[in-house]
């Protein structure tokens, strides 16, 4: 046993994880730059929700991507998010920072508790059970008086403010804001997957009793990705309260924030660090084109044209966008050592 | 070899609605030594290994390992406390690389991410798929993946291995490998249970067998005198020509 052969793959391994950050930063750095060069209020807005998503589904694809526990339900911790951050200003003149971090922490409790008996569901099973939760969580809401119920929750108009994160003319510092929450779920992301509950996930994900058999308790992995999940998912409903300053259960429990949030993944590259990403970029533009054309959110049409699209996708390139990457770099190296 | 069990089975069984898989087990495992298990198919080989590494609890029985009642406790504390076990048919996590389905594994002892990795390599490096180590698990070959799960196996480093048919399906070039790559797992200090239907192959490596049939076990002791045995010889002929 000769320790080139051990230590030479643990260097380069250190060097590629390296590589990885330094590109992330240099991508972060350079999403930084584009204000300087955007000032129409339109793009600006999409851009802020595109970084949303991206954040958003960074956060669905701990728990869906990595650990293959495919919820169709992250509406639910959206909206707690939304309706924690909005009760705690609107009501007890919380500022959204301890809104959003309340509402995370809740989350989180809500998604173990919830997780207790949905990991012993197995595959479609626990994604239905995802999406039946969810939309009584939207029905709850919905007769729930003291959040406002039907009618949903106004915030009241203050001055333009980092502390209150309210900004009526300027919408930029929202960008810089979720520009840095999708930069937080990343680097969570890129910490946790190259440990040992990022292993854990994977492994879960592809073999669960295999998994168990080497030591890994598959039940604690999957509460453990379901809280993290659910955390971020959270803040990012809070921001999106903070960001439209009026909530009602429609506009942050639709299902189509679960599906929002699912998409992008999906279409990227589940489990995947720049799939989510990638995802968001197409998926949301397109969505909000789509929305401005068709009016609203009415019809339903547009989940119906991007529902289409992620079949597409998953027929033909089931690692999604991020595998055509992975595959020609991969094919590069061969070239290379030849 | 010393004569201290590691493994004691007391009257184990294990039902599947109305099939009886392992019938009333009584068997010790030597710390130390080569056991071989075998016997026809169906003959509840596996199930007595899904027990042991507590894939699922017996019906009835009681299972001590290494002086602890373990009967009923799940596979990843099994797993922590030193049993590791392979399958029949090969489970690799296809979406991750040969050297991080291993560094599963070696998380049970290493917690931190380079250690671990370290491990891992250490233990492609003995099995003899180092070169392999960047392949995703799904691009290996059969023979492969039978080593990958000895690799992901050892990197927990356990007291007691499981392996269950490992030589099985493979060219006698390849088996002849396993065989020494079996004994040198031994020499570590490592106890082995292997299941294996092909008798020619186990008999010279193990220093005792178990012969399974029908979930109860036929008989046991030294391989020359357990194939010699007349019940073996019926309970084996007819599927002797099917395994070999
Ligand atoms: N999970 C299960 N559910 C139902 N029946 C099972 C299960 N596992 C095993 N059996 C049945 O128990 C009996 C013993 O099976 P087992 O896999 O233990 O045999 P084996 O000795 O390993 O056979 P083989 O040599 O074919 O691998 C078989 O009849 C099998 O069909
Ligand atoms: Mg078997």
């Amino acid at each position: 046993m000769s320790d080139i052969a051990v230590t030479a793959p643990i260097t380069s391994f250190v060097a590629s994880r390296r590589r990885q950050l330094v590109i992330a930063l240099i991508v972060f750095a350079a999403i930084a730059l584009i204000p300087r060069a955007v000032s129409d209020v339109y793009t600006m807005n999409v851009l802020i929700l595109t970084l949303l998503f991206a954040a958003l589904s960074q956060s669905w694809n701990i728990l869906g991507g990595y650990c293959g526990q495919v919820s169709l339900g992250h509406a639910l911790y959206f909206g707690i998010g939304a309706y924690a951050t909005s009760i705690l200003f609107v009501k007890f003149g919380i500022v959204a920072w301890g809104g959003m971090l309340f509402g995370g922490i809740l989350s989180a409790l809500v998604a173990l508790a919830l997780g207790y008996p949905c990991f012993r569901l197995k595959g479609h099973y626990f994604s239905i059970a995802t999406i039946v939760i969810a939309e009584i969580g939207l029905l709850l809401v919905h007769n729930w008086d003291y959040g406002g119920a039907a009618l949903g929750i106004q915030w009241p108009f203050n001055p333009d403010s980092w502390w209150t994160l309210q900004f009526a003319r300027n919408k930029v510092p929202y960008f810089y804001f979720v520009l840095g929450l999708f930069a937080v779920t990343w680097l969570v992301t890129y910490a946790i997957v190259e440990s040992r509950w990022g292993y854990w996930w994977r492994a879960v994900k592809d073999d669960p009793d295999a998994a168990e058999s080497l030591g890994v308790t598959v039940f604690n992995s999957k509460m453990g990705a379901a809280a993290i999940s659910a955390f971020f998912t959270a803040i990012g409903g809070g921001f999106y309260a903070a960001f439209v300053s009026y909530i009602d259960p429609e506009s942050v429990m639709h299902f189509r924030f679960s599906l929002l949030m699912a998409l992008p993944a999906v279409l990227g590259g589940v489990g995947s660090l720049w799939g989510p990403a990638v995802g968001a970029l197409i998926l949301i533009p397109m969505a909000e084109l789509t929305r401005s054309y068709l009016g609203g959110t009415g019809s339903g049409l547009d989940l119906v044209i991007y529902g289409l699209l992620v079949m597409v996708v998953s027929l033909t390139q089931p690692e999604g966008i991020m595998g055509i990457f992975k595959r020609s770099a991969k094919k590069a190296d061969a070239k290379a050592e030849a | 070899m010393s004569s201290d069990p590691i493994v004691i089975c007391e009257k184990v069984s294990r039902r599947f609605g109305g099939l009886v898989a392992n019938d009333s087990i009584d068997m010790t495992v030597r710390r130390g030594e080569i056991l071989g298990l075998i016997g026809p198919n169906g003959a509840g080989k596996s199930t007595l290994f899904n027990l042991i590494a507590g894939s699922f609890p017996p019906s009835s029985g009681k299972i001590m390992f290494d002086g602890q009642d373990i009967t009923g406790l799940p596979a990843a504390k099994l797993c922590a406390l030193g049993i590791a076990r392979t399958y029949q048919v090969p489970r690799s996590f296809d979406s991750m690389s040969v050297i991080e389905n291993v560094t599963v594994g070696a998380f049970v002892r290493y917690p931190r991410m380079l250690q671990a990795r370290e491990k891992a390599m250490a233990v492609l490096d003995y099995v003899g798929l180092a070169s392999k180590a960047d392949a995703a698990g799904s691009e290996l070959t059969p023979p492969q993946k039978r080593r990958l799960e000895v690799a992901r196996a050892l990197a927990t480093e356990p007291k007691l291995l499981l392996l269950d048919e490992v030589l099985t399906g493979l060219t006698p070039a390849e088996a002849r490998a396993g065989v020494e790559l079996i004994r040198k797992i031994r020499e570590t200090g490592v106890t082995i249970v292997m299941v294996e239907h092909v008798m020619e192959v186990v008999m010279p490596l193990v220093d005792r067998a178990v012969v399974l049939h029908l979930g109860k076990v036929l008989a046991e002791g030294a391989p020359t005198a357990v194939v010699r045995d007349e019940k073996v010889i019926a309970a084996y002929l007819g599927d002797r020509h099917r395994a070999a």
